[in-house]
């Protein structure tokens, strides 16, 4: 056994790397589902969403990097297919640099979506175009998010005279008698960086707008107190967070796909880390004993 | 999806693959994946600020006044005032003239500075300090209870007396870890251990989703691997003037590749034991 626990301590990292992959890909081809529970701070999410009355806008902040996508992207095509099914408007920002592109294959992909039928939670929509300029505005990218964010305060005209395609926002016909965050019902910040920050700073603090936050897993826990302060009134953690979400607005998507890969995966890395601190200890003990401790 | 698509589909696969090689070790597909990234993403930086910084924000700006006369009967010609400011941050490539930077240095710190402090204060210390201690904003005032509970000691409710409670004394026994003006013996080394414990639950709590994060993005690859790329090239509805067979080649000159460099590794790994072994 004590031989075992040294050989373990000695083994070769790539051999835990490869048992992994064929654990994910054993995972990944298998056909099971597992439970998804949604927590308390997604709820608050979509519960304020799904109560908004039609042709109120939303405006979501897409400000993520194609780094984030996994965790991210599944959020986007979320909440915006909810948004569109309920016959909200979106409003989309995008303040990190390669965010534009990612907003627009977001946009395409669900504007396909949203052509066909489709029922969720047990509710019918007909399928519809969805209109750029009526349905959604796409802001765009500008460059020093914190100044973005304050002129935006102020008039979405200041950062953004025109729209991504270059259509001037004043001849947009949902931007017509829209001026700042006053006129939209919520703030919804995807991002993988510290973007997150300066919506809360210089966005919520600043001009008092109802926050939700769709993060990465590694950022996720250290915007929690900002919850409990009510500073913001919702968070999606991660791929967990948005495989929460597809399920309560009963869209399965990469999210929840992806949910059935992330048990196995954890249930192994745990396995791990317990059966390389035992033989860290075991380890330790014998060194101790060997040097007549 | 469209042979060209395709292929370059193939090649983000690859790149994709590529990447992940670095697990195994350095070779120069991952350094040439590497490379890639970083180039493109340089590149793709400074044409996304030209065109959606410079070019709104100055040029366009700036575009009713004459080149010759300097822009300066534009009639927003105090647009030029940044731009000679922006310039000037250019200066740090010269020794004898690096010291000019430090005029826009010190005029962009100086707004940003005064900008966030006010901000940052209020959102980082007063708002979390009031969301401590009082219930209703628009009453405000102490509510003690927050210290102790408002009832229930559900452990796995954030919001019960148990949560709170335990929230109150982590948090000062996480802060007395970080005192360092007085010896962490007694009482306060026991307070102390229990704020490395407390700190340790935190750093769990990341690491936790941290792993999660890591694990999605692998997730990903594998979604894309399989539904954008092998799918694609297996759909026999996919066709290049009525054949499928290109896609077909495309797909499995890929998998040579990829089988061909692991069988190189490994003869290389093996051969290379071998002459080590001598040697010993």
């Amino acid at each position: 056994m004590i031989n075992f626990f040294d050989r373990l301590m000695r083994l070769d990292r790539r051999w835990i790397f490869l048992f992994l992959i064929v654990v994910c890909i054993i995972a990944y081809v298998s056909d099971f589902d597992v439970p998804i529970m949604p927590e308390r701070e997604v709820e608050t999410i979509y519960e304020f969403v799904d109560s908004l009355p039609p042709g109120e806008i939303v405006m979501i902040a897409i400000d993520y990097d194609p780094n984030n996508l996994a965790e991210l992207h599944p959020m986007t095509y979320a909440i915006v297919e909810q948004c569109w099914r309920k016959n909200l408007k979106v409003l989309i920002t995008s303040l990190s640099q390669n965010g534009p592109g990612m907003a627009d294959e977001a946009l395409r992909s669900i504007t396909d979506s949203l052509a066909e039928t489709k029922t969720y939670n047990g509710q019918v929509y007909e399928g519809r175009e969805v209109v750029n300029g009526v349905d959604y505005c796409f802001l765009g990218y500008k460059p020093y998010f914190a100044l973005v964010i304050l002129g935006m305060g102020q008039n979405f005209r200041l950062p953004f005279p025109e729209d991504y395609y270059g259509t001037p926002l004043d001849s947009i016909p949902m931007m017509q008698g829209v001026l700042n965050y006053d006129d939209v019902a919520c703030v919804i910040d995807l991002s993988g960086g510290n973007i997150t920050d300066y919506w809360i700073s210089y966005g919520q603090n600043r001009f008092n707008f109802p926050l939700a936050l769709g993060l990465t897993g590694v950022m996720t826990a250290q915007y929690y107190p900002y919850l409990g302060s009510g500073q913001v009134f919702g968070i999606m953690g991660g791929l967990l967070g948005a495989a929460q979400y597809e399920k309560l607005v009963d869209n399965a998507g990469l999210a929840r796909d992806g949910m059935r890969v992330q048990l196995p995966a954890h249930i192994v890395i745990i396995l791990f880390i317990l059966v390389g601190n035992i033989g860290f200890f075991v380890d330790r003990r014998n060194r101790h004993r060997a040097e007549g401790r | 999806m469209d042979f060209t698509t395709f292929l370059w589909t193939t090649f983000a696969a690859f790149v994709t693959l590529a990447t992940f090689s670095f697990l195994y070790k350095d070779n120069p597909f991952y350094k040439f994946a590497e490379h890639l990234v970083v180039g493109v993403a340089a590149g793709y930086f400074v044409i996304i600020l030209w065109h959606n910084g410079l070019v709104p924000n100055l040029f366009r700006r700036l575009a009713d006044g004459d080149w010759y006369l300097l822009w300066l009967n534009s009639t927003m010609w105090w647009y030029l005032i940044p731009a000679i400011l922006g310039a000037l941050m250019w200066t740090r490539f010269s020794k004898r003239w690096s010291w000019v930077s430090r005029w826009p240095m010190g005029l962009y710190i100086g707004i940003s500075t005064g900008v966030a402090i006010p901000l940052e204060m209020s959102n980082r210390v007063s708002k979390q300090l009031y969301a401590t201690m009082i219930v209703n904003p628009q009453n405000p005032g102490i509510d003690w209870a927050n210290f102790w509970g408002h009832g229930g000691f559900d452990l796995l409710d954030v919001a019960s007396g148990f949560s709170q409670v335990l929230i109150f004394i982590g948090a000062v026994a996480a802060l007395i870890y970080f005192f360092f003006s007085k010896a962490h013996t007694g009482i306060f080394g026991k307070a102390a251990t229990f704020g490395i414990w407390i700190l340790m639950i935190g750093f769990g709590a990341s690491f936790g989703f941290t792993v999660m994060a890591r694990i999605s993005l692998f997730i990903n690859r594998l979604q894309f691997i399989d539904q954008e790329w092998i799918q694609h090239a297996m759909n026999p509805e996919n066709m290049v003037n009525g054949s499928h067979w290109p896609y077909q080649l495309v797909f499995w000159a890929m998998i040579l590749v990829v089988v061909g460099y692991m069988v190189f590794e490994l003869v290389q790994h093996f051969s290379s034991k071998g002459k080590a072994a001598p040697a010993e």
